[in-house]
């Protein structure tokens, strides 16, 4: 059987790991890690623990779950005219999802509970039915779960068209359909986008090239790293401590192995938290055995005769010995396929409104393009309609099913996406978890617990308001914080609670200054008369 | 004279049958102030938000209306001389004994002693309904809601069988005198005897495990040093008793409240006895529709706290209706319906925060096997008297006595 749990709820309460222990473990205080792939014999316990879980975060398959049959290739349609009415869309409208994974299935599931009866069609670039991304650089990692046995639950049949393994090549949006890198064609009355992003890899190709360097996003990138790791490397150099990094850093110590993470900036995490609690992020990598080199850059990767990595330069002069270095370099978004579209996408990803609706270049708002999860930049209203990508699961998830909602509702019926973003990690049996934007942010404070004992909360404020609150081992207040960031309560938080540390007083939060901003400036104004003026996209740098 | 309050009436033993309807009429305000200055809160969203809010603290050394009671309820019944237990406390010292005992019994450190009683319970429970042979009357709480329980946690804990007639006694008198319609002077007279007793009869098991250990949890936690250090003997003391009285009190009124239940609609009975797993569903129903601890008393706001448009000043006294939060139909859709397979049940059966019920683990797994035994082998069960007598507190509530007549046992 298959069973996901949705980490951004789980509060760590271990009432799963009391009832079915052989699939639910937790580490530390709260940490909690599953077995997506249970034993069948183990059904009883699993539904024991889903049915007692306090927040219902632990979602099974259903039994009976069959498979959509794959259709044989179909023709290239045409867009067919969507009467005013919703109601026959609803029952006879062509669906296209690009991006078979966490999003597109979601999204897909919702399309179906909403009553949704017309064709699906689901394209994926990956061999693989929707899987689930956050294990691989945990449990797969660890060696206690394979790779293959990530797919995602399903919670309902869905009926579709699955035409995984080909990537879509191109949108063409007058005539409503999507190009297939097999050449075929594919209409739609409404597509979702979710394409999602890939690793950044190495930039340096002959060296990214060497045995032992890889990023690590799909589940053969976990197949093989896990490989190497179990081959018990000299040494392993993580290039980068953001998330996946630093979870990286974190199994290779689990598995005793020696670890090195270089990351240029002052901290790690330092873009997510900021460097005050990145600071004490990389304590906590000292403390387990990591050498963690801040300030620090990888420069060079040297191979042996073989095309073995073997040696890797930093800027600080020294070199190490390795034989496995994970470039985590952070993302690239998936929306080349949608060059020339028209559509406003680029590097920064495919632009939407609140409700998932893409923009065209001209800053116009599709009526029939939705955009949902890591690929996706939406409006927060919350923190002054800042353009915001989420690379979290939660939001994949959550943008998911207001763009499935939308796509079958009138102009009256439809949903902003107003989630606050969350993010869960687990390093070094510490539980690591976000509610609001820390990165847009100007200072922290400490507000509860204790930084000695790695169990406390920050939070984050931005001129005189919480924004984000981050929480290490201390899951189960997080849910407090949630609605004074978006009620924009007054930052520092000045109220009596338990638990107050000695000194809750606000510092810098430090962020590293963003990037000058006219170096992203991609998009140029040309012609004279309203109905002329258009928005460009370009590759462009302006002077 | 004046109308007895909302809250006067569900104290009132009179109601202790049928509370809910004066649930429903409290949860029209969900913050409520009491004569004596402290706050009823009874609407789910406002509950939930309050067990997590962290100005919210469990210090009963803090609480102005335990102080006037002379006492705290949820300990133990004593007030003098008895240390608190984690269930009294905020973090960070609740987080650290909770741990500490949680050492012995769960994860992440003794992940599968609870999934590994299964068996023993239903040998338990097995032998109980044996024992119900031949067409009878039987008493559903004290043949099956009490025993199961409270051999149990006699197990788990390594007190010795037998000494349960001893504790019975002062564990009864210690929860009526919880009952808020006693006056102050007599609860707590009441509660520092039934005190006495109870924490000399544990220091002398604690001491008795320490010279020769088992593999019992008080064993454990006498001898053990784990990385927070060992438990002071004051507190291992409270500990053991209050793991002792919730471990079993709370889980014989959600038996037999669940017996009752099941009693009252026939229709689920029978799906239940075709469906053995539905049990685990239904428990959790359970947990909401006729929830064994009714609310939470003596929380103390640290701060002035603004909720569905009162201010709970600090330094107040809270007390959170769970019984009522869980009939919020603002939550849950027909609250008032028993639907034994009520999909996304989120309810407050067990609290929720920090402090949600350590024993839930336990108290889930007992219900459930009893329950389907007393669904597949009770032949013809019948109510004798409906409603059955219930005992005294509004806070534990549950029946006294459940008189069913049977037909005899399957095998
Ligand atoms: C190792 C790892 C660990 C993570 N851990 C966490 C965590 O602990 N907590 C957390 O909150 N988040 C975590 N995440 C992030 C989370 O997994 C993502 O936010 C989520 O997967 C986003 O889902 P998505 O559907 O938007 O995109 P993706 O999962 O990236 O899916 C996009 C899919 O589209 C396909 N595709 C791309 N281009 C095309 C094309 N042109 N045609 C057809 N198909 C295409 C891709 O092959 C891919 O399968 C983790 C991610 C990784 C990689
Ligand atoms: S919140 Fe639910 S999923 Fe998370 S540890 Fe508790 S029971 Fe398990």
């Amino acid at each position: 059987m298959r069973l996901v749990v949705d980490l951004t709820k789980c509060q760590g309460y271990a009432q799963c790991a009391f009832l079915a222990p052989d699939v639910f473990t937790i580490q530390g205080d709260e940490a909690l890690t599953y077995d997506p792939v249970p034993d069948e014999a183990q059904r009883r316990r699993i539904r024991r623990a889903a049915a007692a879980c306090p927040v219902q975060a632990i979602r099974i398959d259903q039994p009976d779950r069959s498979e959509g049959a794959r259709h044989p290739d179909g023709t290239p349609g045409t867009a067919a005219p969507i009467e005013g009415n919703g109601g026959s869309f609803k029952r006879s409208g062509r669906i296209v999802i690009v991006g078979a994974s966490l999003s597109g299935l979601r999204a897909a599931e919702r399309l179906r509970e909403e009553g949704f009866t017309g064709s699906l069609t689901i394209i994926g670039e990956e061999t693989h039915e929707p899987y689930d991304r956050p294990p691989l650089s945990k449990q797969v990692l660890a060696g206690s779960v394979p790779s293959e046995d990530t797919t995602l639950p399903r919670r309902r049949e869905i009926d579709a068209d699955w035409r995984l393994g080909v990537a879509a090549t191109g949108l063409d949006l007058a005539a409503k359909q999507v190009q297939l890198a097999d050449g075929g064609r594919i209409g739609f009355d409404k597509l979702l986008i979710a394409t999602g992003v890939r690793a950044r890899s190495w930039p340096n190709a002959a060296e990214a090239a060497l045995a032992g360097v890889l990023t690590l996003r799909t589940r053969e990138d976990a197949a093989t790293l896990r490989q190497l790791l179990a081959r018990r490397p000299r040494r392993v150099l993580v290039i980068g401590a953001g998330f996946i990094g630093c979870e990286v850093a974190s199994v290779c110590r689990e598995l005793g192995l020696p670890v090195t993470v270089a990351e240029a900036g002052p901290a790690p995490l330092g873009a997510a938290l900021g460097g005050v609690i990145g600071a004490i992020a990389g304590e906590l990598q000292i403390e387990n055995g990591v050498d963690l080199r801040c300030g620090v850059r990888v420069v060079s990767l040297d191979g042996d005769a073989t095309g073995q990595l073997c040696r890797a330069h930093l800027s600080d002069g020294t070199t190490l010995d390795v034989d496995v270095a994970v470039a985590a370099l952070g993302t690239v978004r998936n929306g080349e396929w949608l060059a020339g579209s028209g559509l406003a996408s680029g590097k920064w990803g495919v632009a939407c409104d609140a409700g998932c609706r893409a923009f065209d270049v001209n800053g116009l708002v599709t009526d029939d393009v939705f955009v949902a999860g890591d690929v996706s930049r939406a409006p927060q209203p919350m923190f002054g309609y800042q353009f915001l990508a989420v690379e979290h699961w939660g939001n994949a998830i959550s943008q998911a099913e207001v763009a499935a909602h939308n796509m079958l509702s009138s102009e009256t019926g439809r949903w902003p996406h107003l989630a606050v973003p969350k993010f869960w990690s687990v390093q070094f049996g510490t539980e690591i978890k976000s509610v609001g934007v820390p990165s847009a942010a100007d200072e922290v404070a400490v507000v509860q617990g204790s930084v000695a004992r790695r169990r406390f909360l920050a939070v984050y404020g931005y001129k005189g308001r919480i924004v984000a609150a981050v929480a290490f081992n201390q899951n189960k207040w997080l849910e407090f914080y949630e609605p004074l960031i978006e009620q924009a309560a007054s930052f520092p938080p000045s109220f009596h609670h338990v638990d107050e540390p000695a000194d809750a007083q606000p510092v810098p939060a430090r962020f590293q200054p963003a990037a000058n901003p006219t170096q992203d400036a991609t998009v140029v104004v040309t012609g004279h008369y309203p109905n002329e003026r258009r928005a460009r996209l370009t590759d462009r740098r302006l002077p | 004279m004046t109308e007895p309050s909302t809250w006067e009436q569900i104290l009132d033993y009179s109601n202790r049958a049928n509370p809910y309807p004066l649930y429903d009429e409290l949860r029209r305000r969900p913050v409520t102030r009491l004569a004596d200055g402290s706050y009823l809160v009874s609407s789910y969203a406002e509950i939930a938000a309050l067990l997590h809010d962290p100005r919210v603290s469990s210090d009963i050394g803090r609480n102005p209306a335990a102080a006037a009671a002379g006492a705290s309820v949820g300990d133990d019944g004593d007030g003098q001389g008895m240390t608190p237990t984690f269930l009294s406390m905020d973090p960070p010292d609740h987080d650290k004994f909770r741990r500490i005992t949680m050492r012995h019994f769960g994860p992440p450190a003794t992940p599968g002693r609870v999934a590994g009683m299964e068996a023993r319970m239903t040998e338990i429970v097995t032998d109980l309904i044996d024992k119900m042979a031949g067409p009878s009357r039987i008493d559903i709480v004290d043949d099956l809601a009490y025993p199961l329980p409270v051999t149990v946690i006699c197990e788990l804990l390594g007190v010795p069988p037998g000494d349960e007639q001893r504790f019975r006694v002062w564990v009864d008198v210690a929860l009526q005198s919880t009952d808020p319609g006693l006056d102050p002077e007599t609860q707590q007279k009441k509660r520092a005897e039934a005190g006495r007793e109870l924490r000399a009869f544990m220091e002398e098991l604690v001491e008795a495990h320490r010279q020769a250990p088992g593999t019992d949890l008080i064993s454990a936690m006498a001898t053990d040093d784990g990385p927070e250090g060992r438990m002071p003997d004051g507190q291992l003391v409270s500990t053991g008793l209050l793991l002792l009285i919730a471990g079993h009190e709370t889980t014989v009124n959600l038996i037999s409240n669940g017996a009752l239940t099941l009693l009252r609609h026939p229709a689920e009975l029978q799906r239940l006895r075709d469906d053995p797993d539905l049990a685990i569903p239904m428990v959790e129903e359970l947990l909401r529709y006729e929830p064994p601890v009714h609310f939470v008393p003596f929380r103390t706001a640290l701060d002035d706290i603004d909720i569905a448009g009162t201010t709970i000043p600090a330094g107040a006294s809270l007390t959170l209706v769970l019984a009522a939060g869980n009939r919020d139909p603002a939550h849950v859709t027909d609250p008032g319906l028993f639907i034994p397979d009520r999909p996304n049940n989120q309810h407050l059966g067990f609290g929720g925060g920090v402090h949600l019920c350590f024993g839930a683990p336990l108290a889930r797994l007992e219900a459930q096997i009893a329950l389907t035994a007393f669904a597949s082998r009770l032949k013809n069960p019948r109510l004798v008297t409906d409603p059955p007598p219930y005992r005294p507190s509004p806070f534990l509530r549950g029946p006294s006595h459940l008189l069913i007549d049977i037909d005899g046992i399957t095998s």
